[in-house]
């Protein structure tokens, strides 16, 4: 395991520089400059302006100069937001992102749990033609649109939760709600088709045949396995959601990271485009590591030893 | 069935956990947002406003600040030499007494006595520092200091000069003197612009790389001070009871919030969240008939620039017949609704008054109007004259929704209007379509022009060879040399002759651009909110003499 470990965390940091490096050199392909009213200005200022943040200099050593303030924690200041370090502004945003889509996803994760297994339990029921009908409403309608309807009528028409702004945990809500769509839809599937699955397995006959009781058969058998490919999906879409979402946190003017990211990339502001891919990057590659980790708890089949078993 | 449901519960939690495991990356402030916020919003006829802002506010440091919103903010926290009132002429502000010498180059302002929000009085060294900083640190906005003619600010923008060597110097505390190039008639006027505001120097250098990032390290001295700004949610202006005007000052508190979505803005406002918002062109209709419902001309105008190095865009001709050729009012009446009106200059309309008092679109017309079939007649003899029989070019757009319905509504005006024309369209990210507009490397380019100042020299003087924003490589000496006179001409009639004979050059002779439409911006404001001022340009608002009255 701890080889293993070692080994892993190696490969991480690989990742990591590449994802680093070919972000930093492709940015320089494109085109504008990263300061602001780029209307106005002329090549006298921007030539000034250039030598001041040392963007006059070769791309080589402009990576290796980024490279080092990284190593030393160092993401830089923002050019749109003067004086504003990277690090400031991830911090300060990552907040109200990560909470709305913590939520999203234990409000979509329970739903959808509870969804998939009764399907698949009342196989080709009426619960099933209902339960997947809903599902693939939830993930063909996009979350902007449930977005729009949950703002309109239960904040405008019923006042039953603000509107929008971020004044406190009720105005979490709608927005939560509007995102939690998706992921019930995803992990309903997700879950149905694997009970499905497992429910014809050799094992689960023989636990029936031994006379377990069904409950039994079901908790123990049934949905742990189902839940395998369920973790897999559920950690990047766990990612996703709570790194902030542009459309979603517009409309409810959540003060989240997924506009700033969009917003800096149309701004070209450098620094702050480094920052979101490295902070994006790190935690994706950190929680595909742990649905490995997790893999080996719910699936005895697995084990890091790095011998087939 | 107990233990069945015990087990269910055992596994969501499990599930739970799982998730929780899987993003144990956040212990951040979990969201809680500063509940408080206002407790505006509702009833009580008191002086409190709600507005609605479209982004946070990039930087409170008025030497660094170069945007609408932060403008808007400084403009309302803070008092410069002078104002803008509600024409938007300049009025004196910290200024009790302006002289000048016989060639109007060394300008002497008295200050009234008046203090900062720390107790210290705003002295002339806080106007000579803050204009100091902003050529020492090459800010955005410098240039506003070479267009007001101060001395030296084009030789350190250029390098050639240090910024300590700035024409401007602190007598006493009471007593400014500015330097000037060359007189400028447009001084005052300049001087209410954000960039020129004063600052305290003992506290900014207190603050080091923290000044002006929160509200708690920037010093007000303007008729509000910002009492809490929340990043990306909001901020809050309260009175400033130790403003030198404080008695003109009716309104007690105002809220704004970040509101990015129209959609949501008309939400809240239906929820009296707040009080005024701007409307995206889908809401124009169904807002048209009610009375809170209202349009506001603004001062930006979108036109095509045309590459004058083109073998036939180079034909006067053929300019002119694309611009008759295309119906400028169908474009801002059924395509675009959002408020915005056809313009045929190139100054728009509704801002700029001669000194008699008659708007300059008024003085000088419509150019280049005309049918269709006078554009065809036009179109035809410039064809000949550049022996071609049928031309094909592309346009520069940005890939913006606004830009892409303008270039396709062009394309079909103009295939339809110009036998054997051919548009392609070319739409690139907006900084793309700067660059090859500044390398002049397209046949048509959709542009936008905003003012810098409030005078038509700003939409003017950008037309003179080698200037930053031509672009498009136009050159007429006749309207070069007019630029400069009317640079330094000091009769006010003259000048604003001058300036009227420019935009005919400009359109008249050269047909140069096609002016398409001036922007402008629906609104809905509720009909209690009195005196609250919209500028064309530096600061958007003035909530100085605004007030609720029910």
């Amino acid at each position: 395991m701890k080889g293993y470990l070692v080994k892993r965390i190696g490969y991480m940091l690989i990742t990591l520089f590449i994802i680093v490096t070919a972000t930093f050199f492709l940015m320089q392909l494109l085109p504008g400059t990263p300061f602001t009213n780029p209307e106005k200005l002329g090549a006298e200022q921007l030539a000034v302006l250039n030598a001041k943040y040392g963007l006059d200099q070769p791309v080589a050593i402009q990576y290796f100069h980024y490279l080092g303030n990284l190593v030393q924690g160092d993401l830089g200041y923002s050019f749109q937001h003067e004086g504003r370090t990277v690090t400031s502004m991830i911090s300060t945003r990552i907040g109200p992102s990560a909470f709305i889509g913590l939520q999203a996803l234990v409000i979509g994760a329970i739903l959808g749990l509870i969804l998939g297994i009764i399907s698949a339990l009342k196989h080709n029921s009426i619960f099933d033609y209902g339960s997947v009908a809903l599902a693939v409403i939830g993930m063909s309608i996009p979350s902007f649109v449930f977005a729009a309807l949950l703002q309109y009528y239960i904040g405008v028409k019923l006042e039953w939760l603000p509107v929008a702004l971020w004044e406190g945990y009720s105005s979490t809500l709608l927005p939560s709600i509007a995102l939690s769509v998706t992921v019930t839809a995803t992990v309903a599937r997700f879950i149905r088709s694997e009970m499905l699955e497992v429910l014809g397995q050799d094992y689960v006959i023989t636990a029936r045949a031994k006379g377990m009781r069904e409950n039994q058969v079901i908790v123990k058998h049934v949905i742990r396995n189902a839940l395998i490919p369920v973790v897999t999906m559920l950690g990047p879409l766990a990612v996703s959601i709570m790194t902030g979402t542009l459309v979603i946190e517009k409309i409810f003017s959540v003060p989240g990271l997924g506009e700033q990211f969009t917003l800096s990339i149309l701004v070209l502001d450098y620094s702050v485009i480094m920052g979101i891919t490295i902070f994006y990057s790190a935690l994706f590659i950190f929680v595909v590591f742990v649905v490995d980790i997790i893999y080996g708890f719910l699936d005895p089949r697995i084990n890091y030893k790095g011998e087939a078993t | 069935m107990e233990r069945k449901i015990r087990a269910q519960a055992l596994l969501l939690l499990m599930a739970f956990v799982l998730i929780l495991s899987g993003c144990n990356f956040s212990s951040s402030d979990s969201g809680n947002s500063e509940g408080s916020k206002a407790d505006g919003g509702e009833g009580e006829a008191s002086q409190v406003l709600n507005i609605s802002a479209t982004a946070d506010i990039p930087t409170l440091d008025s030497t660094k600040a170069h945007d609408g919103v932060a403008f808007t903010v400084l403009n309302n926290v803070n008092e410069g030499l002078y104002r803008q009132d509600e024409n938007h002429q300049p009025i004196e502000a910290l200024v009790t007494e302006h002289t000048e010498n016989e060639d109007q180059t060394v300008h002497t302002f008295t200050l009234r006595e008046s203090k900062w929000s720390n107790g210290d009085p705003v002295t002339a060294q806080d106007f000579e520092y803050a204009w100091k900083r902003v050529m020492k640190d090459a800010s955005p906005y410098n240039f506003m200091f070479v267009t007001a003619s101060i001395k030296n600010a084009e030789a350190i923008m250029n390098g050639e000069a240090d910024a300590d060597e700035l024409g401007v110097k602190a007598i006493d505390e009471q007593t400014l003197e500015v330097t000037l190039e060359s007189a400028n008639p447009l001084l005052q006027s300049l001087l209410t612009f954000p960039t020129f505001l004063p600052q305290n120097q003992k506290f900014v250098e207190e603050q080091g790389d923290q000044y002006a990032l929160e509200a708690e390290n920037i010093l007000f001295n303007g008729p509000f001070t910002l009492t809490d700004w929340t990043h990306e949610q909001g901020w809050n202006y309260e009175k400033n009871e130790d403003y030198w005007d404080a008695e003109a000052v009716k309104l007690d508190k105002i809220n704004a919030f970040v509101v990015k979505d129209p959609t949501t803005g008309v939400n809240l406002y239906e929820t009296n969240k707040v009080d005024r918002i701007e409307l995206s062109s889908e809401s124009v209709d169904q807002y048209k008939e009610d009375p809170n419902f209202d349009t506001i001309l603004e001062p930006s105008m979108i036109f095509l620039r045309f590459n004058h190095t083109h073998p036939v865009l180079g034909n006067k001709n053929i300019r002119q017949a694309i611009n008759m050729a295309i119906d400028k009012e169908s474009l801002t009446d059924v395509i675009l609704k959002d408020g915005s009106t056809a313009l045929n200059g190139v100054v728009p309309k509704g801002f700029f008054q001669s000194p008699e008092g008659e708007d300059y679109r008024d003085l000088n017309g419509d150019f280049n109007t005309g049918s269709a079939e006078d554009a065809q007649k036009l179109w035809e003899t410039g064809l000949k004259e550049a022996g071609v029989s049928d031309l094909t070019v592309s346009i520069n757009i940005s890939d913006s929704d606004d830009h892409k319905k303008v270039a396709e509504y062009l394309q079909a005006q103009l295939e339809d209007n110009l036998p054997g024309f051919k548009l392609e369209i070319k739409a690139v990210p907006f900084a793309q379509r700067l660059e090859i507009e500044k390398a002049i490397e397209y046949d048509l380019s959709l542009s936008s022009w905003g003012p810098d100042y409030s005078d038509p020299m700003t939409y003017l003087d950008m037309w003179v060879e080698g200037g930053s924003a031509n672009r498009m490589d136009y050159h007429n000496p006749k309207l070069d040399e007019l630029v400069n006179q009317a640079r330094v001409e000091t009769d006010l009639s003259k000048r604003f002759e001058m300036l009227l004979n420019i935009e005919k050059i400009l359109l008249e002779e050269d047909a140069a651009i096609v002016p398409l439409y001036q922007d402008g911006t629906s609104i809905l404001m509720r009909e209690k909110i009195k005196g609250l001022i919209v500028h064309p340009t530096g600061a958007s608002h003035t909530y100085k003499w605004a007030s609720i009255e029910e």
